[in-house]
């Protein structure tokens, strides 16, 4: 969204915008000054050569299908053929009436908020812990990242193969003297969210930690020093001074969290199946946009949920932009502490 | 995913020397405690990688009886079994290609088309570049419907082509991003230079620009490359034959195929992550300072 990284925080450099004069070498450069606007036949030309391939297949499997999506939409189709029965805002109709779909999307902002919730108190903590100077410090950082390279599906397969009510979750559990404790993780619809929020944490909180540490080495470390110097203790420092300078990356962050929960689908899938996700309380928009499009062989029905499932993101998103990035515009880094 | 911005060196030396500042470290917590709670922080971090790996190493009686225990005796049949069929050899097969063709791909059209969005004025550059951009709004999910019914009329079902193009058309939004601040970095001086010395515009780009942008380039190319290895909502859509799979859906395939055979399931998957892990500690710098770099605030 070309607002956003237009509105991007950081004051000192915004690489993004296109400077709208002199930004190449091209129109700077004296021997190649052809005035302030046209360009030769011969520069268009190798701009159509560098910039057509890029553009084609962006077009075509980017923009194209999810023009797509919305004219599908309108039809009831079974995926052969061209669509022909036009039903109008029917699928529409059925997806926001279906409580199916309202509890896919209860679950959505379910795992918005617990995200939100879990990850960042705990990304902070182990953002501030890593930034201390201490040995092995990199061995550290990195070990705690291996989960995010992990693919979603040894991730799934392996958390799946431990939480059974057999598995070695409750084998643990088992062994250390807690029997009270052992559960069914998956099935039971009272815990199966929790364990599916153990899960993404375990997952994206190092991705969240590695930002985070970006953001406290773009802070001065004269700010800490001043306020050592002035008497405040460690947690005051990072109280007063630490977290409100990383606001803007904090404010990113949940930006990048929260679009992720409301498009989360592989973890649901692999571990909780097509079927079962909806009784354990974990089914998604985007599970339920699989289960009921395409497996359903309900492709205009499928198209609509992309519809609503893209509308409430760009909802979001907007959203937030609007109410909480929007500050990060106006002062970023230095200025963001109000 | 639409903040995405970059500073066109990645992490800089310098500012990490800086940080190690003296005053508040060492004061308090720096004792055995930070020690203690990094560790556990670690082990809650890699106990179920570990586990995985080991339980690879046990039968399936020794996972029946005592599912949390360690290998005893140690046993390589999983192991063995995995790695002497054919399944797993040519999952990965598939995975390379579809990852190294996505990943090339990803790197020429997007360099390409960087270079004219940052180095040539042409009308509709800041149009061209916001249409890039907004492709960052547009995630997978939204699209993967429609993009099945085109890959399927393409007639590119159960080739690894009809996942390498939608992987690189979706890697370009991050990919232009990153690269334009770069290209746009390298002084106009050169440029002048290589003028003076005779040089066209594609001859900078090919002797110049392609040098100098390396380092950004191998970021977009990680990114590329392990998003591609483990991606799984477009295979499990266009590939539906076994030959076709790559390895994210063959660990599935597998392990509902295996369910019986727990300590089967467990080596294979572990033997999945394998390229992963390896791949990202050798570019483990590139990873985290490309993502950093790419999604600082």
């Amino acid at each position: 969204m070309e607002s956003i990284s237009e509105n991007a925080p950081d004051a000192q450099s915004s690489p993004v915008d296109l400077p709208k004069d002199g930004g190449g070498a091209l129109a700077v450069s004296p021997p190649s000054r052809r005035g302030r606007r046209g360009i030769g036949w011969a520069a268009r030309a190798e701009v159509a050569v560098l910039t057509g391939p890029a553009l084609i297949v962006f077009l075509a499997f980017v923009i194209f299908p999810v023009v797509m999506a919305a004219y599908y939409g309108f039809f009831s189709w079974k995926g052969y053929g061209p669509p022909t029965d036009f039903v109008g805002l029917h699928n529409y109709k059925v997806i926001l009436t279906d409580p199916t779909f309202h509890d896919a999307v209860r679950h959505n902002f379910t795992i918005v908020v617990l995200s939100l919730v879990m990850q960042g108190p705990i990304a902070i903590g182990l953002a501030l812990l890593l930034n201390r100077k201490m040995r092995f410090q990199s061995a550290i950082r990195v070990l705690i990242f291996v989960p995010y390279v992990i693919s979603e599906v040894v991730v799934g397969t392996g958390w799946s193969l431990m939480l059974q009510t057999n598995g070695a979750v409750n084998g643990l559990l088992e062994k250390v003297g807690l029997v009270g404790l052992k559960q069914d993780w998956l099935s039971d619809p009272k815990i199966a969210i929790w364990t599916l929020m153990l899960i993404i944490t375990w997952k994206y909180v190092g991705f969240a930690v590695i930002l985070f540490l970006a953001g406290l080495q773009g802070i001065p470390p004269e700010l800490h020093e001043a306020a050592a110097i002035d008497g405040a203790s460690y947690w005051q420092i990072q109280r007063r001074i630490t977290l409100p300078l990383l606001g803007p990356t904090l404010r990113i962050w949940a930006f990048l969290s929260i679009i992720g929960s409301l498009q989360l689908f592989d973890l649901v899938y692999i571990i909780w199946g097509q079927y079962v996700a909806a009784t354990a309380g974990t089914s998604t928009m985007a599970t339920y946009m699989v289960v009921n499009g395409r497996n359903a062989a309900s492709y205009g029905y499928g198209n609509a949920v992309a519809v609503v499932l893209f509308l409430i993101s760009l909802t979001v998103a907007l959203v937030y932009q609007r109410f909480v990035l929007r500050r990060d515009t106006q002062g970023a880094i230095t200025g963001g502490g109000r | 995913m639409s903040a995405i911005k970059t500073t066109p060196a990645p992490t800089p030396a310098p500012a990490v020397r800086q940080r190690r500042r003296r005053h508040t470290d060492n004061r308090r917590f720096s004792g055995p405690a930070v020690y203690f709670v990094a560790l556990l922080l670690v082990g809650a971090m890699l106990a179920p990688v570990v586990y995985i790996i080991l339980g690879g190493f046990r039968s399936n009686s020794q996972i029946t009886t005592d599912p949390a225990g360690l290998p005893n005796p140690w046993v390589t049949e999983g192991y063995v079994a995995v790695l002497t069929g054919s399944t797993f050899w040519r999952e990965v097969g598939n995975s390379v290609i579809a990852a190294t063709a996505t990943t090339l791909g990803v790197v020429s059209l997007g360099l390409m088309a960087s270079y004219a969005l940052s180095r040539y004025n042409f009308r509709g550059r800041g149009a061209m570049y916001s249409l890039f951009a907004a492709g960052l709004m547009f995630p997978m999910t939204v699209a993967i419907t429609p993009l099945y019914i085109l890959v399927r009329s393409l007639g590119l079902m159960n080739s690894l082509g009809g996942v390498i193009l939608p992987q690189i058309a979706f890697a370009l939004p991050v990919t232009i991003i990153i690269l334009v601040p770069f290209l746009r970095a390298i002084p106009a001086e050169i440029q002048e230079a290589a003028e003076i010395d005779g040089c066209s515009r594609l001859g900078f780009f090919r002797r110049m620009v392609i040098p100098l942008s390396m380092p950004g380039v191998i970021t977009v190319g990680i990114l590329a490359f392990v998003n591609s290895w483990n991606s799984y909502m477009l295979p499990l859509f266009i590939l539906n034959m076994d030959e076709s799979f790559t390895l994210p859906l063959g660990v599935q395939a597998f392990a509902s195929q295996w369910s019986v055979d727990t300590a089967r399931v467990l080596a294979f998957t572990s033997l999945s992550m394998i390229p992963a892990l390896v791949f990202f500690s050798l570019f483990e710098r590139r990873i985290v300072g490309g993502l950093t770099g790419a999604v600082k605030g």
